[in-house]
C-alpha cells in the first residue's frame, strides 16, 4: 500500500472511527457517505461514530495460502465480527488457538503489525482480534 | 424488443497456456465463432470482450481493440467489460442488449484471461482485488478466505458437509473428464478430494478452482436473420443482474448470494419459466460451497439443500437438474474473465446436442450463471433451444 492510501486510513485502521446515521441510527464502518437504507435522506446526516472495539465471531476460517505480504503468518485465522453497534468486520484473529474459536466467541480489537512496503520500507500497522479479555 | 440468437461459438482449450499470449487466445476463440457461424467481418458491428484485469496480469489494458486489430477486425468497434469474474457473463449481457435494442445485428461477444503470466501468489493477489481491497483484502483475507467463512456459515447453519462440499468436487472432475477443452479431463475419488490439503478451512485444494488462461466467443445476431447463417442457432430467452454489498461483512446472509437471487429472478420472468423447467445449468462453481449456494439461490433445491441434493445424485448428469455438464470452474479450468462466456458455449453445444459423452438428454432450456468477485455482481442467462 503506498503512503497516503495508509495516511488516509488511520483514523480507521487505528482508532476504529466509522458514522452514524442520523435518522436510522444505524453504524458504518468503513466511514460512508450515503447510508444505504435511508439514501438521500442521510446525505449530510452522518456523523463521525467511534467503535467500542467489542464483538462476537460471526463466521471464521484458517489461512494455509496466503497473498504474499502474509507469508511469515501461516497458518492464520481470518473471521468476520459482528461489533456490538452491529456493524460486521474482517480481520485477523490472534492469541488464539484455532480449535478453540467458534461462532459467537467474544472479540475485541487490538493494534497490531499489519505488513511492510519491503524490507526496508515502512511498515503499517491496523486492527487485529483477540478474544476478550 | 427482438429476439436474440447465439449462432456462433468458439472457445480455447482452457489451462496453463505458457506458449500462447492473450491476444492469441482471444483470437483463436474469436475466429472460431466466426467461422461456426459463417458470418464475415464487414458484417460484425462491435464487439464486447470480458475480461477482469489484463492492466495487472499482462501489463495491458484496452485489451478489446487489441484482439479486434489482430483478428484482421481493425474497423470493429471493441470494448472491454469488466464485473470481476462476471465480465463474460457481462459482456454477453451487453451483446444481447445491443441487438435486442435494434442498434446492431451482428455482434461478437468475447471473453479472454491470462492468469498464468504471473505467479501464482500475484495471480491470487489480482484475483482477491476483485473483493473489497481496503477493508477485506489488507487485512489478511484471501478470496480462498472469503469464501471459506461463508462455507463455514452454511455449514453451521444447515449442516452442510465437508463431504458433499467434496462431491461437488467429484461430480464436476468426472464432468470434466468427457469435454476436451477442459483442463483437468479426469475424474478423482471423494477420498482424494477430501485428502488434499487445506486452502482456507473448511476449503481445501479440491475445493477451489483453479486460475487459468482460456478465451472464448459468440456470435449474437437478431432473430430474423438467424436463420440465415451457417451455424445452428439458440435463442437467448432471459437474462437478469444482480448486485450486493462489496465485502461479504457488510451482507447479512452469508450462506445465500442476494445477486445471484434477484438476477435469477429477473432471468425467470423475462424468460416465463420456472427453476423446474431448466434442463441444465452452467453455474458458478469457483468453490465447492459456490455451486451449492448457486442451485440454492437459483431456485433449484431449497435453501440448505444444496448439499444434500448433491450426496442424493440429483445434480449429477441426467438426474434432476444436470449441473455444470462442462466440469464447471473446477474441473473445465477457470480464466476468470472468460468464465460467462464459457458457460453459454457449454448452453449451445448442449442444446444443439453436440455434447457427446456429457450430452443432457433431450434439452430445449439452459441456464448460465457468473458471479463477480465475492457475490456483489452476477448475471444469469436463460437459453432456449432453437426449435
Amino acid at each position: 500500500m503506498n503512503i497516503p492510501r495508509l495516511w488516509r486510513e488511520i483514523r480507521q485502521r487505528y482508532q476504529g472511527i466509522g458514522v452514524e446515521c442520523e435518522p436510522c441510527g444505524r453504524v458504518y464502518f468503513p466511514p460512508r457517505e450515503v447510508c444505504p437504507h435511508c439514501r438521500r435522506g442521510s446525505i449530510g446526516n452522518l456523523n463521525e461514530y467511534e467503535l467500542g472495539g467489542k464483538g462476537k465471531v460471526v463466521t471464521y476460517t484458517q489461512v494455509h495460502e496466503p497473498m504474499e505480504d502474509y507469508k511469515m503468518m501461516v497458518p492464520y485465522i481470518m473471521v468476520i465480527v459482528e461489533m456490538d453497534e452491529d456493524v460486521r468486520m474482517t480481520g485477523q484473529l490472534v492469541d488464539v488457538e484455532y480449535e478453540d474459536v467458534e461462532p459467537g466467541m467474544e472479540v475485541e480489537v487490538t493494534i497490531r503489525r499489519l505488513g511492510e512496503e519491503s524490507p526496508s520500507g515502512i511498515i503499517y500497522y491496523g486492527y487485529k482480534f483477540r478474544p476478550t479479555r | 424488443m427482438r429476439d436474440v440468437a447465439i449462432i456462433g461459438i468458439g472457445e480455447t482449450k482452457i489451462g496453463e497456456l505458457w506458449n500462447q499470449s492473450l491476444r492469441e487466445l482471444g483470437i483463436h476463440a474469436g475466429l472460431g465463432a466466426i467461422r461456426d457461424a459463417g458470418v464475415t467481418g464487414e458484417e460484425i458491428e462491435k464487439m464486447y470482450i470480458g475480461n477482469m484485469s489484463a492492466g495487472r496480469l499482462i501489463n495491458q489494458e484496452h485489451i478489446a481493440p487489441m484482439i479486434a486489430d489482430y483478428a484482421g477486425l481493425d474497423d470493429v468497434p471493441a470494448v472491454r467489460i469488466e464485473s470481476g469474474g462476471a465480465s463474460g457473463g457481462m459482456a454477453l449481457a451487453q451483446g444481447y442488449m445491443a441487438v435486442a435494442s435494434g442498434i446492431h445485428d451482428v455482434v461478437v461477444v468475447g471473453g479472454a484471461e491470462k492468469m498464468t503470466d504471473v505467479g501464482d501468489e500475484e495471480a491470487k493477489k489480482i484475483l482477491s482485488s476483485t473483493a473489497d481491497w481496503e477493508w477485506e483484502s489488507t487485512f489478511g483475507a484471501t478470496f480462498d478466505s472469503l469464501y471459506a467463512m461463508m462455507a463455514r456459515y452454511h455449514m453451521r447453519k444447515h449442516g452442510t458437509t465437508k463431504e458433499q462440499l467434496g462431491m461437488v468436487s467429484v461430480k464436476n472432475h468426472s464432468n470434466g473428464a468427457l469435454n476436451p477443452n477442459a483442463q483437468f479431463q479426469r475424474a478423482f475419488p471423494l477420498k482424494v478430494v477430501l485428502g488434499a490439503p487445506p486452502v482456507a478451512e473448511p476449503l481445501g485444494m479440491f475445493d477451489c478452482a483453479p486460475l487459468s488462461d482460456g478465451a472464448a466467443a459468440c456470435v449474437l445476431v437478431s432473430e430474423d436473420i438467424a436463420e440465415s447463417y451457417n451455424g445452428e442457432p439458440v435463442r437467448i430467452l432471459g437474462l437478469g443482474m444482480g448486485g450486493d454489498h462489496m465485502a461479504v461483512h457488510d451482507r447479512r446472509d452469508i450462506d445465500a448470494m442476494k445477486a445471484t437471487r434477484h438476477a435469477a429472478r429477473n432471468a425467470y420472468d423475462m424468460a416465463g419459466l420456472e427453476p423446474k423447467d431448466i434442463d441444465f445449468a452452467e453455474v458458478h462453481d469457483n468453490y465447492t460451497i459456490s455451486e451449492i449456494m448457486a442451485i440454492e439461490d437459483l431456485g433449484f433445491f431449497s435453501k440448505g439443500d444444496g448439499g444434500p441434493a448433491t450426496e442424493r445424485g440429483d445434480t449429477s448428469l441426467n438426474s434432476k437438474i444436470s449441473i455444470n455438464t462442462s466440469g464447471g470452474l473446477k474441473a473445465k479450468g477457470q480464466p476468470v474473465g472468460a468464465v460467462g462466456i464459457n458457460q453459454a458455449v457449454e448452453a449451445v453445444i448442449q442444446l444443439r446436442e453436440d455434447a457427446g459423452d456429457r450430452q443432457v438428454e433431450d434439452p430445449l432450456y439452459g441456464l448460465t450463471h457468473n458471479v463477480g468477485g465475492t457475490g456483489a455482481s452476477a448475471v444469469v442467462h436463460i437459453l432456449e433451444r432453437w426449435s
